[in-house]
Order: structure tokens, then sequence, then C-alpha cells
């Protein structure tokens, strides 16, 4: 089973993020869980939200402490977030971000993965200037660093789910996939 | 057809296939999603019925007493203080024996305000005459849901499906959706026995003098008899279209267990997972779900339990000044046997918090290392709490 973790604000679409996959890694035959850490959401506010995907039936109801992988959907959150809490050595950090973080001694023994995601959001026109919708965006590059779900499946899984533009939606997805950069083990 | 869905539409769907005629709720989080799902339905015509926005839960379910008592399928769904707000109207629902289906997603009652899952929100109104089915994951909740139709009409009760918040209500996972013509196989349309109609004018629900009340107080006892025998059968006819059942209980591993974990909700689904890594290191422990908790089945789960030394109830509940509320229950099932295992109790996960594989794990860790429970439930994962009493005192 792999467990992977989302952080974002309220507004940019985290627990979508986390639907979408969920669509998309069923089609790829995969047995699917996805779920938001409930708190009282605003826009803006960190959210977290988890999906779990394994080749048998998941049993496990219950948050997840100790993830394979995360998704960081806003940089900004690294500042008061350990976005690394639980983390399993070795395990992917996407984070939305254009430029790797500062002190990259806290992810140590990590393997860190980038996408301009916000530039991409924002050049297909998604969300607004002050409030780009990042979320498709990180699908496409998630799909590229873990190598599935395949393009198909997050294609059938945007134009299931958005409730708008899905075109450029699914062009955000498709942009991120081919842009993402993998720098692999911080060391 | 298999969909990827969170439990809350999961339920919505099945109120779509079962052709609900009247709808009314008022919003209450975990349990919003639902019926905004089913609103959509109806804006769209996807569902041909009446959506009743209303002031208030009490509101919500005096509607549906109304449309029910007029011979239309209904339902509603609610969470915690909105429950409690519609408490009058339940012993109401039953009393009148109306085949309305609510949907509870269990959320803690306030103050501390608390929107995540406990099951002291329905468990409280067990004595309100509603049957009760507790479910575990998103197709036993859209499945229950079809069921909770049949089952309400045809022995003339209320019926609610209880489900977790967040862990259930608001979890993404596949469900197979069955069709609209399956669903019609199982459910024929509501065509009640007795209805208001104004061509045929009578008085419902008159004075019921102390020569008749008690009567009809058993009457009710009788419908609650009857939908416990039933239910086999309604998950025979289920089982015959949409190929899964459920049971009033469901055992796993008890047969040669020495501890068994009696468990509800989407607590089950874990302890599932610990039971199976435990027995795959030789402890012979299993575990019993209970999904219907009225009727409450007594018989079935003296017939699981009685050959167990030991019984580990988890309880995501509690009733103060007394304990959980499924241990209180299971212990009255087993306490007229002569050779009976001991029963411990154990509160977890109150106001949302996580029940674990390492709680679960703990749980029977405990109960095997004492030879008998002690006399409260055993309260899980607390930090110290300092006991304030009042100023007042002899």
């Amino acid at each position: 089973m792999l467990e992977i973790r989302f952080h974002g604000r309220g507004g940019q679409g985290t627990v979508v993020a986390t639907i979408l996959l969920a669509k998309a890694l069923f089609e790829a035959g995969y047995f699917v869980q996805s779920f938001p850490l409930f708190g009282v959401e605003r826009r803006g506010a960190p959210v977290e939200a988890y999906l779990r995907l394994d080749r048998s039936k998941i049993l496990l109801r219950t948050n997840v402490y100790e993830p394979d992988h995360v998704v960081v959907l806003d940089r900004t959150l690294l500042h008061g977030i350990d976005v690394t809490r639980g983390l399993k050595a070795g395990g992917w950090i996407l984070i939305n971000a254009s430029l790797p973080p500062g002190q990259l001694e806290l992810f140590k023994g990590f393997r860190l993965a980038l996408v301009d995601a916000t530039r991409i959001a924002l050049a297909h026109g998604l969300g607004t200037r002050t409030h780009p919708i990042v979320n498709t965006a990180m699908v496409g590059a998630f799909a590229r660093m873990l190598g599935m779900p395949h393009m198909q499946a997050v294609a059938q899984a945007i134009f299931q789910e958005a409730p708008a533009k899905p075109e450029e939606n699914l062009q955000a997805a498709q942009d991120a996939f081919s842009e993402v950069r993998l720098l692999g083990l911080v060391d | 057809m298999w969909q990827v869905m969170e439990g809350s539409h999961a339920v919505a769907e099945a109120v779509r296939l079962a052709g609900v005629q009247v709808i009314s709720a008022y919003p209450i989080t975990p349990q919003t999603h639902i019926v905004e799902r089913i609103s959509e339905f109806c804006a769209a015509g996807l569902l041909e019925a009446r959506f009743l926005r209303v002031e208030s839960e009490h509101s919500a379910l005096a509607a549906l007493i109304g449309a029910s008592t007029a011979g239309v399928r209904t339902f509603t769904a609610t969470s915690s203080q909105g429950l409690a707000y519609m408490h009058e109207l339940l012993h109401w629902a039953s009393g009148a024996r109306l085949p309305i289906v609510m949907a509870e997603v269990n959320r803690a009652l306030a103050p501390g305000w608390n929107i995540w899952t406990d099951q002291t929100d329905s468990l409280s109104q067990r004595d309100t005459g509603w049957i009760q089915l507790y479910c575990e994951d998103g197709q036993e909740v859209l499945d229950t849901t079809l069921q909770a139709f049949r089952l309400a009409e045809w022995v003339n009760l209320p019926v609610m499906v209880v489900l977790d918040a967040f862990f259930l209500s608001h979890t993404h996972e596949p469900v197979q959706v069955p069709s609209q013509e399956e669903v019609d196989r199982f459910l024929p349309p509501f065509s009640p026995s007795f209805r208001l109609n104004t061509e045929t004018p009578c008085a419902f629900n008159q004075l019921a003098t102390p020569a008749v009340y008690m009567e009809m107080r058993y009457s009710i006892q009788q419908a609650m008899a009857s939908a416990l025998e039933r239910f086999p059968q309604l998950e025979d006819a289920f089982q015959t279209i949409m190929g899964r059942r459920y049971g009033a209980v469901e055992e796993v591993s008890t047969a040669d267990a020495d501890v068994i974990l009696v468990t509800s909700g989407t607590v089950t689904s874990t302890a599932r997972g610990v039971v199976e890594a435990l027995r795959n290191r030789g402890e012979k422990v299993g575990l019993l779900k209970i999904k219907l908790f009225r009727p409450f089945p007594a018989e079935a789960i003296r017939r699981h339990l009685r050959r167990a030394a030991k019984v580990a109830v988890l309880d995501r509940n509690f009733s103060f000044g007394a304990g959980g509320i499924f241990a209180q229950e299971v212990r009255a099932a087993l306490c007229n046997l002569k050779d009976r295992p001991q029963v411990f109790g154990y509160i977890v996960g109150l106001g949302g918090r996580d029940v674990t594989p390492a709680l679960i794990t703990e749980i029977c860790r405990k109960t095997w290392e004492r030879a008998h429970p002690e006399e409260a439930d055993e309260w899980m994962g607390l930090t110290e709490v300092p006991y304030e009493s009042g100023t007042a005192g002899p």
C-alpha cells in the first residue's frame, strides 16, 4: 500500500487533487481511498488531504501518519509546517515551486521534485492571479513522478470532475507532466 | 457500475435509485453533502421529488411525518445537534408507524463544539423506536440505504442508516452503483396499507387511553421482532440481485478465538486488518461486527461470543454514569448464559480521535493480560484529567 499526504491551502483544490488521483488510479487498476483531514476550512488556511492506493481492498480507516510521499501545493507552507513529518526515508516531496527551497538540509534523505504549478495554472487561466487553482498541474506532475496513473486516466478523471475549463485543466496537467523536475535524493 | 465516490454521495445515489418522493432536510456538517447531492439530482430532473428546505431539523422530520402519512416514500439526513433537535418527532414517527428513512452521520455532541465522528448522537436515540443500522464503508452505506426503504415499508417502522463522519462520509473509495432496473427488482414502489386520503377522511394519532396504549406499544415491539426475523430474508432478496450481503452481525475468525473484538462502523475495517495481522502471528483473536443495533440481535451475538473466554467491546460513544453503550448491550445479551465470556469495555475515538491499528492491538494485549475486566470501562489513549468538583456540598 502507498500512502500520500497532500499539503495545501483552502481554495487551491487540494482535496480535489486527491479525488482526481483516486479516480485515475482506480481506472488504472488500483484500490483507492482519499479523504481530507477535516478542520474548519477557510480560504487560505492550511489543508491536509490523504490518498491511499493498494492492489487489494483497503481496510485501514485512519489518518495517514507515515506517508510514502508528500505533495505540497503551496511553498509558503514550508515555513510553518514540517511537511516531512512521518515521511518514510527516500520518499518523494513534490513542491509547487520554480526553485529548490532554502535550507535544503531539512529535506536530507528524501527525494525532491519541483514544478511551477502556479505559473502553469495562470498560463491556462485557472483561478485568479491572486488565487490560482494549481491542483490539476500538481496531478500531472505527480503522474510523472510516480510513473502512474497514466495520462489517459488523468484526462478521464479531469473531464469527470472539473466543474469548469476541462480542456485547460488537462493542458495544465500535461504541461506539468512534461515540465516537472525530478531532482532526486537530497544528500 | 463502479464509481469512486464518497460515502455521503453513496447515500444520495441510493436515495435517487429508491425513487424517494419527498426529501426534507436542514444542513449540518458532516451530513450536508448528502442532501446537497440529492438537491442537485432534483434540480437536474434525475429524481422527481419534492425537496423541502425547512428552517430546522424539527421541521424537517415534521414535514416527512406529514408526507409519509400521505403515503409517499420519504428521506432526510442529519447529524448530532440536528438529531437531538428531532428527538420529540423521532418518537412521533415510530409511534405513528411511518417508514421514514434517515441517514445519520455520527458527529459528537456539543459543547465543546466538535464536528468529528462519535456515536453518542445516534445511540442516545436508541429508545425512540427507530431501527438502526451501522455501516462500515461506502458500498455498505449505499446497499443499506436501499435495504432500509424495503425494511421500513415491510414492518412500518422508521429506519436510521448510520455512518461515521469523515472516515466514511467524506472518504472517496470505489463503490458499485446498481442499475435502476436492479433496484426496481429489489425495491417495489411504496404502497402503504393505510394513508391519509381526503376521499375517506379519518383522524390520525388520536388520544390513546390506558386501555389501548400498552397494546400499541407492544405492536411496535412486535414490528421490531419481525424486523429482526425478516432481516436475513431481506438480505437474501438483495443478494440474489446484487450479489452482496452483510448480516445483522458478521463474524470473522470467532470459532476458535480466545479473545473476540466487538466493533461497529468504520472501526470494524481497521480491526479486520489487526485481526489478520495477529492471526498471522498465531494469536487466536476474532471479530464480531454489529451492524443492526435496533432491533438488537442478541441471539446471534450469544451464538458467536459464547465460546470465547474474553470479549473486548470497542465503544466510540459513552453513556455518562454507566459506560460504553455497545458493551452494556453485549453484557445484557450474555448475562443469562451459564458459562459466559468476560466482557471488557473500552472507550475509544470520541469526538473523532483516531482509532489506529496500534490502539486496537493494545486493546487486544490488555484483554489478554488481565483475568477479569475492571468494573468501569477503560478510556483508551487518555491524558490525565484532574477531577474538579463544584463549589457547593454538604
